[in-house]
């Protein structure tokens, strides 16, 4: 049993993981009507500035769980407005393949410089150790992985539902010229929700770095996993995002202690048997 | 939303247009014909060839079903290694572990055409994406591909009976009829009523839709015959490199196809040919820059999507105003 809470809780991880990178997918997706392929790229760089931070500024890991993300972000934020602004009114298609190309030419560079090993990041000293639950040994670290990611989740959610600036968002996303004509900044919308997206992502980054190590490939077979989740959850909403992302990591920690070989495939194959039975995605639209 | 390849292919007269690609489909034989007299590394010549077929496969679905695949690498490692264990461990001849190969292309393209042709636009490319990944995994773990070692060591044998593989000037003439055998296919189809039909649901999904043609089916078929094609050369590559590994699987070589389809223009009929030698020759000239060679790839892309879309090919055509 000591063994099956231990996957859980390994699926629980993933789980955040997979929830914060496909929310950023959904929120810019509906904004910039793009999908965002160097997301696994922003995502390593997020580990990535924690690791600097830690090493040539002594910066530790709790502002670099606020300044990461920033700096990921405004590094998105140029990125947006230097490149990905052109392709607005042309086909989805070539939002695809330029952020791919952006994504080899992140991780090649990274790959260049600190090769295909990974960089250690120890834990925090306030989260090391860990609590024994009865049932089970619980590492602190994993525990506040996951409670915080869900937390920034839920955040995200209120954001973009439940707040003013939120509106305007839902607004220019079913129709930006009209926005526009009300007096609000959207290309400027535009560029902060790329941000918010990518930053997103780089949390996820940071709080991976003490787990999973910090490598230039990280993001990059996980960016795939969550496509998949992505296509089987839908991108119409973002509580639909959050509760695919947590339960697909479930299910794949389960799979890794009922039946390991398929540990890799089983988000692939629910996939395969959601658009079977329902094409359109459990919480999406028709696309 | 303005579709993929809408600017490529420029008004001309019908006659005039098939004119000028039989005009360069002369030019490029000739060309390909003379290769072996030139001196020019072969295996290297063989290699761009096997792509360009695979890319020329890609480019059907993309150029004239609008649908890009993010995952056509399945296509050629499948292929490659059914070929591959044919070959080595079953002993079969080289033209039945073509036909073999290729056939398990085919069914390949069957099954994961099914689940993939019921989204479209983005959502098809995060499937056949994944759905590559998939089987990256499943390949990773059974044990007649032997994992991360590939199929190596593999007999090339004499085709039919009479042409010895071994040789590299026969070797080369039996690649370049498989790919002009597969050049010409794929050039028939889209000039044939299904091409049409296929180029009608590119434009306007719609419409077709109310003009009574089953589209689902129409995109099925042209994935499945692009499948099929990638896999074809799949298993032509086996004889090139003489090995069959994961690398031809994994989701790099998936973007590889991509690029060089995008370099030589998509929807253009010779852009993936000039793009797959463009690509395959950047490799081997700049093997020595290790991992820049994937920023290079990177750069290429970024440059292409935002100042180049109508890639080489497209270029000359657009600009000489004729069809290519």
């Amino acid at each position: 049993m000591q063994a099956l809470y231990a996957q859980l809780l390994v699926g629980l991880i993933n789980g955040s993981f997979y929830a914060l990178l496909s929310l950023g997918l959904a929120v810019i997706f509906g904004m910039l009507n793009i999908i965002n392929f160097a997301h696994g790229a922003v995502y390593m760089m997020g580990a990535f500035v924690a690791y600097f931070l830690l090493n040539y500024l002594g910066i530790g890991y709790w502002p670099a769980l606020i300044i990461a993300p920033i700096v990921v972000g405004i590094f998105g934020m140029f990125l947006e407005r230097t490149m990905l602004q052109w392709l607005s009114g042309l086909d989805h298609l070539y939002g695809l393949l330029l952020t791919f190309g952006m994504a080899l030419i992140i991780q090649g560079v990274f790959q260049n410089y600190f090769g295909s090993s990974g960089l250690p990041y120890s834990i925090p000293d306030e989260l090391k150790g860990g609590m024994n639950l009865g049932f089970m040994f619980l590492p602190i670290y994993r525990g506040w992985v996951v409670v915080f990611s869900l937390i920034v989740c839920l955040l995200t959610w209120y954001l973009i539902e439940r707040t003013r600036l939120g509106a305007y968002l839902r607004a220019a996303t079913e129709n930006p010229a009209l926005v526009r004509a009300f007096g609000v900044n959207v290309p400027r919308m535009i560029t902060l929700t790329y941000g918010l997206g990518v930053g997103l992502a780089a949390l996820a980054g940071v709080l991976s770095a003490p787990i999973n190590q910090v490598r230039p490939l990280m993001g990059a077979d996980l960016i795939i996993v969550v496509f998949a989740v992505v296509v089987i959850g839908g991108m119409g909403s973002i509580m639909g995002s959050i509760i695919t992302g947590f339960t697909l990591g479930v299910v794949e920690g389960l799979t890794k202690y009922f039946y390991p070989e398929a540990s890799n495939t089983v988000v692939f194959v629910l996939m395969v048997l959601v658009l079977l039975v329902k094409p359109s995605g459990l919480t999406g639209r028709a696309a | 939303m303005t579709a993929l390849t809408d600017d490529t292919i420029p008004v001309a007269a019908r006659s005039r247009t098939i004119h000028d690609e039989m005009v360069a489909f002369g030019l490029m034989t000739a060309l390909l014909l003379v290769v072996p007299l030139t001196g020019v590394y072969p295996f290297f010549v063989m290699q761009a060839l096997c792509f360009a077929l695979l890319a020329c496969a890609f480019n059907l679905l993309i150029g004239y079903g609008g649908l890009l695949s993010f995952g056509h690498a399945m296509f050629l490692g499948t292929a490659g290694y059914i070929t591959a264990h044919a070959l080595k461990v079953w002993g079969l001849s080289p033209e039945l572990a073509i036909v073999v190969g290729t056939a398990g292309a085919a069914g390949l393209g069957v099954l994961t055409g099914v689940v993939a042709i019921r989204r479209q636009g983005i959502y098809f490319s995060m499937i056949t994406l994944a759905l590559s990944q998939l089987l990256y995994f499943i390949y990773l773990q059974t044990p007649f591909t032997h994992g991360e070692d590939g199929i190596q060591g593999i007999p090339q044998g004499h085709l039919f009976g009479i042409f010895n593989l071994a040789n590299p000037t026969v070797l080369y003439y039996v690649i370049l009829a498989g790919f002009l055998f597969g050049f010409l296919l794929i050039f028939r189809t889209i000039n044939s009523p299904f091409g049409e039909v296929l180029k009608s649901i590119r434009e306007n999904e719609q419409r077709a839709i109310s003009l009574g043609y089953k589209t689902d089916h129409y995109k099925l078929l042209a994935y499945i015959l692009s499948g099929t094609l990638a896999g074809f050369a799949g298993s032509l590559k086996v004889f090139v490199a003489q090995n069959a590994s994961l690398t031809d699987v994994h989701w790099t070589m998936s973007g590889e196809i991509v690029l060089m389809t995008l370099v030589g223009g998509l929807g253009t009929i010779f852009g993936p040919v000039v793009g797959a030698f463009v690509i395959i020759a950047m490799q081997q000239y700049l093997a020595g820059f290790g991992q820049w060679v994937t920023v290079i790839q990177g750069v290429i892309f970024v440059v292409c999507v935002l100042t180049f879309r109508r890639g080489v090919i497209g270029e000359i055509a657009h600009y000489f105003r004729r069809s290519l």
